[in-house]
């Protein structure tokens, strides 16, 4: 394997960009499916997304991450639309990821998943195989979810109608603390269940007649005010011993739970002054939560459009939006230029302390094939990217060690065993 | 095909499953050859033997707590699987044709997310998912989950017909020809309410759209395994295959004519329904060879201290004082609530314990036999022993006589233990001309020679 001395967990300021590509539909723009070299019949299909993914890793990203929810597509972040003019349907995410992660060998696979209406002990299995198929790319990027539509889907919890405006009232606030104190909960029950075994839980001691030396395998008795998980884990501890939790934050609560829970957030910084303001919430958050020595990485999300003839991008993206009948809003700042220019962003954009991006293609394939092939060589010839893979793990691409097994740590002499063995 | 036999009576063509060797003690783990249970390169080892014998499926179990026994997590068996549908879908990437079953729960589980999970699974694998749908009520289990153990165990049957008529309809709200992408005029979807469901019943109150366009093959194929009468009649009503448990001749025809009898209650042919006993086998060189290998597996299987685990399901009570090459206790079973060993479908099982002692002791006595020599007496010997021929006879001989449609072979080996039976059994019916020599259709309901789903919605729950 090529050493890169610039990866060095030990120097993240010396580290190269990391870049990480979100993958939805035929991608983010409302119209790029009907881009000519769209295959919007095709996105139901394994193909679609093992090619993809193959573009992804050959372009030597980090990590790809799927979107996902568990209701229709809509324009109202809230409530269902009746639309018919744009991509309606998808498939599971945690699925796709599966199904593509035997066809790669080196790309991180991050799928979306609800944890408001889902079991942390079925995602948490979930993921942890992922992590075995994947042998070592699993993580997997945690969502709240406020639509009533979804509510009504599940059945099983009173419906709370949410409106924009009033996020930043108190009554708003409350809702979001809960919602997003629920999801640091549920994360915890998943990193509680993925080290619920520990590494060398499997004897197959045929002396003693006995398969598993079971005072290696723990209850986590998890007990929240929401809900409690007794564990252990019916899935043994994934190879990455814990796959990586990522999640996308616009705001205090999300930005908590990012410091708090997670190892890689997902942020929407305008600039780089509004970045750094992002960065110290999410570091006080994490030095709240007594994490000060763990790394979080945080990537800004832009959405891109990209063209090597400069002022082409921006005319494609007017051509996008007049077949859209609308110009283009996102959450996320939108990037329109060649990849010299975006590498100029990107640049400047890390300066303020972010690690890395992930790139929202306007289009796809389109917008993905100009970041592999045309921002990649770009940042490789700054000396800011990759050039070959240095680990075969997403941990090992993030810089981010194998941890420790929390329940190992607890017996000294068994954190002395797994150490050596890591 | 045309092939009769003697009797003049077409032959039925035998349907094949490969059981990943599951989380008890059938599965030898301390044999060499044995390999990991956990890492993927096993799944697609086994998957790849069957889909290169032409198999019709690969099986998936689950068990949603680690067993217990005497309060402590059981640690003689095999322990630890991966999540069902994720392997899967994983497998979809390395196979092209076998279809990919999977055991799902339907008490600790919700429709929407599971019928995206089998839908999605279904476009991934182009039509090859199958679902076998089980039940459970436990509080141990609940332990796991949210809502904690919330289901009585009379209304586990409610619940899993309610889930399954809930996921139909969520099958079904997509009639299939809905997404256009048309990009010359700009219209994705054809219709504007494509998903829209409504199910209300005792168990549940949803409504909205589901996300999933319609399935390659409608819906997944459905399995049942449970063998109550209620059991039986929701297989009647709902499933597409059986996972029996009635591995012998006898039994077999019994439990076939029994389930099929029911099928014309609910308008449906004989042939709409699959019967596959879960079987074991073990191949020989000689016959006398086969059997000789059956033995040695077979107290691979039980060790003594396994012997006195398999005790105390019965006995319920703890016997760890007990000698296992030494005789029965003279202590009775403990009647009543089962307390010694959690999380497995076996304890469950209505027998008289008193009976079942009595019968054990007599049994020892008259053969000599020490605690372990007894269990394995008692615990039954492989369903198909001989060389590839008679075993290859014997299979289709149980199947031409309405014993069942096919097979779910459970290997006692992980990951190579289909290998020979792909290499020299399969051939030997394929000659028979009463297994496929290559796959005809592309979707497991075509391999299960069932009827297509046609596009119905579903009633109300009554």
């Amino acid at each position: 394997m090529p050493a890169s001395p610039a990866a060095s967990p030990s120097s993240p300021a010396a580290s190269p960009l990391h870049l990480a590509v979100a993958l939805d539909g035929a991608g983010w723009h409302p119209a790029a499916w009907r881009e000519p070299d769209a295959r919007p019949k095709e996105l139901f299909t394994a193909r679609y997304w093992a090619d993809l993914a193959a573009e992804a890793e050959h372009g030597l990203l980090d990590l790809l991450t799927i979107e996902d929810g568990l209701s229709l597509q809509s324009e109202h972040p809230f409530e269902p639309d009746a639309r018919t003019d744009r991509v309606r349907g998808r498939l599971d995410a945690v699925l796709v990821a599966a199904r593509i992660a035997p066809l790669t060998s080196r790309i991180g696979l991050v799928p979306t998943a609800i944890v408001t209406h889902t079991e942390p002990f079925h995602l948490s299995k979930a993921v942890a195989t992922l992590d075995f198929v994947s042998e070592g790319r699993a993580g997997l990027r945690v969502k709240v979810s406020a639509r009533v539509d979804e509510v009504a889907h599940f059945g099983r919890r009173e419906p709370r109608a949410l409106r924009l405006e009033e996020l930043d009232s108190p009554a708003g606030r409350a809702v979001l603390a809960e919602a997003f104190g629920e999801a640091e909960d549920y994360v915890e029950v998943l990193r509680r269940l993925w080290d619920s075994w520990e590494d060398d839980a499997e004897i197959r001691d045929a002396a003693t007649g006995r398969f598993i030396d079971r005072d290696k395998l723990h209850y986590i008795d998890f007990e929240g005010s929401r809900f409690s998980v007794r564990g252990p884990s019916i899935t043994p501890r994934p190879p990455q011993g814990q796959p990586l939790v990522a999640a996308l934050a616009h705001r205090g609560e999300p930005f908590r739970l990012a410091g708090r829970a997670s190892d890689l957030a997902f942020v929407t910084p305008r600039d780089a002054d509004d970045a750094r303001a992002i960065l110290a919430e999410i570091r006080s958050a994490q030095r709240e939560a007594g994490r000060e020595a763990e790394t979080v990485h945080v990537f800004a999300d832009l959405v891109v459009f990209l063209e090597e003839r400069p002022g082409a991008a921006a005319e494609r993206l007017a051509r996008l939006d007049a077949a859209a009948g609308a110009e283009y809003t996102s959450d996320a700042r939108v990037f329109a230029g060649t990849p010299a220019e975006l590498a100029d962003l990107l640049v400047e954009f890390a300066a303020a302390g972010l690690t890395g991006f992930r790139l929202r293609p306007g289009a796809l394939p389109y917008d993905l094939e100009r970041i592999t092939r045309g921002l990649v060589p770009e940042l490789q010839r700054r000396g800011l990217f990759r050039t070959a893979y240095e680990a075969s793990t997403l941990r090992g691409l993030l810089g981010l060690p194998r941890p420790a097994n929390r329940y190992a740590a607890a017996a000294p002499a068994d954190a002395a065993l797994t150490a050596a063995s890591a | 095909m045309s092939n009769e036999s003697s009797s003049g009576k077409p032959l039925k063509r035998i349907h094949l499953a490969a059981h990943f060797p599951g989380v008890n003690n059938t599965t030898v783990w301390s044999d060499p050859q044995a390999g990991s249970q956990i890492e993927f390169s096993s799944f697609a080892h086994l998957a790849r033997t069957a889909e290169r014998a032409k198999f019709d499926f690969l099986f998936l179990a689950e068990g949603l707590r680690l067993r217990e026994q005497n309060g402590r997590i059981y640690d003689l068996d095999v322990v630890g699987r991966p999540d069902t549908f994720t392997v899967l879908a994983a497998l979809a990437a390395v196979t092209d044709r076998l279809g990919l079953a999977g055991t799902i729960n339907s008490t600790f589980n919700e429709p929407y997310e599971v019928a995206r999970q089998f839908a999605s699974l279904d476009h991934l694998s182009a039509g090859r998912s199958a679902w076998n749908v089980v039940t459970s009520w436990d509080a141990f289990t609940g332990e796991n989950f949210r809502r904690g153990g919330f289901l009585r165990e009379e209304d586990r049957y409610a619940r899993a017909r309610q889930f399954l008529e809930a996921s139909w309809q969520l099958f079904d709200s997509w009639r299939g020809d809905e997404v256009l992408a048309d990009q010359a005029s700009g219209v994705f979807l054809g219709d504007p309410r494509a998903g829209e469901f409504s199910y209300r019943s005792s168990e549940f109150d949803i409504s909205g759209r589901f996300d999933v366009p319609r399935a390659p093959q409608g819906r997944p194929v459905i399995f049942q395994a449970g063998d109550s009468e209620q059991g039986r009649e929701f297989a009647a009503a709902s499933a597409d295959a059986i996972f029996s448990r009635h591995g012998t001749l006898d039994a077999g025809k019994a439990f076939y004519a029994d389930v099929k009898a029911r099928l014309a209650r609910y308008g449906r042919s004989p042939d709409s329904l699959k019967i596959l006993p879960a079987v074991t086998f073990v191949l020989g060189e000689s016959d006398a060879e086969a059997h000789e290998k059956a033995e040695v597996v077979r107290r691979q299987q039980v060790s003594g201290q396994t012997a006195i685990k398999l005790l105390e399901q019965v006995w319920n009570r703890d016997l760890s004082g007990y000698d296992p090459e030494g005789p029965l206790p003279e202590v009775d079973p403990l009647v009543g609530e089962h307390t010694v060993a959690r999380g497995r479908a076996s304890v469950r099982m209505n027998r008289d314990p008193l009976a079942v002692a009595r019968e054990w002791r007599a049994l020892a006595e008259a053969k000599n036999l020490s605690i372990r020599d007894l269990v394995i007496e008692v615990s039954g010997r492989q369903s198909f022993i001989g060389t590839p021929a008679r075993v290859a006879e014997e299979l289709n001989r149980f199947v031409q006589e309405d014993a069942g449609d096919g097979f779910i072979l459970a290997p006692h080996l992980t990951p190579g233990g289909l290998d020979e039976f792909a290499d020299t059994v399969v051939p030997l019916l394929q000659e028979r001309g009463v297994f496929r020599t290559e796959y005809e259709g592309s979707t497991l309901r075509e391999h299960l020679d069932l009827p297509p789903v046609t596009h119905t919605r579903t009633k109300e729950a009554i």
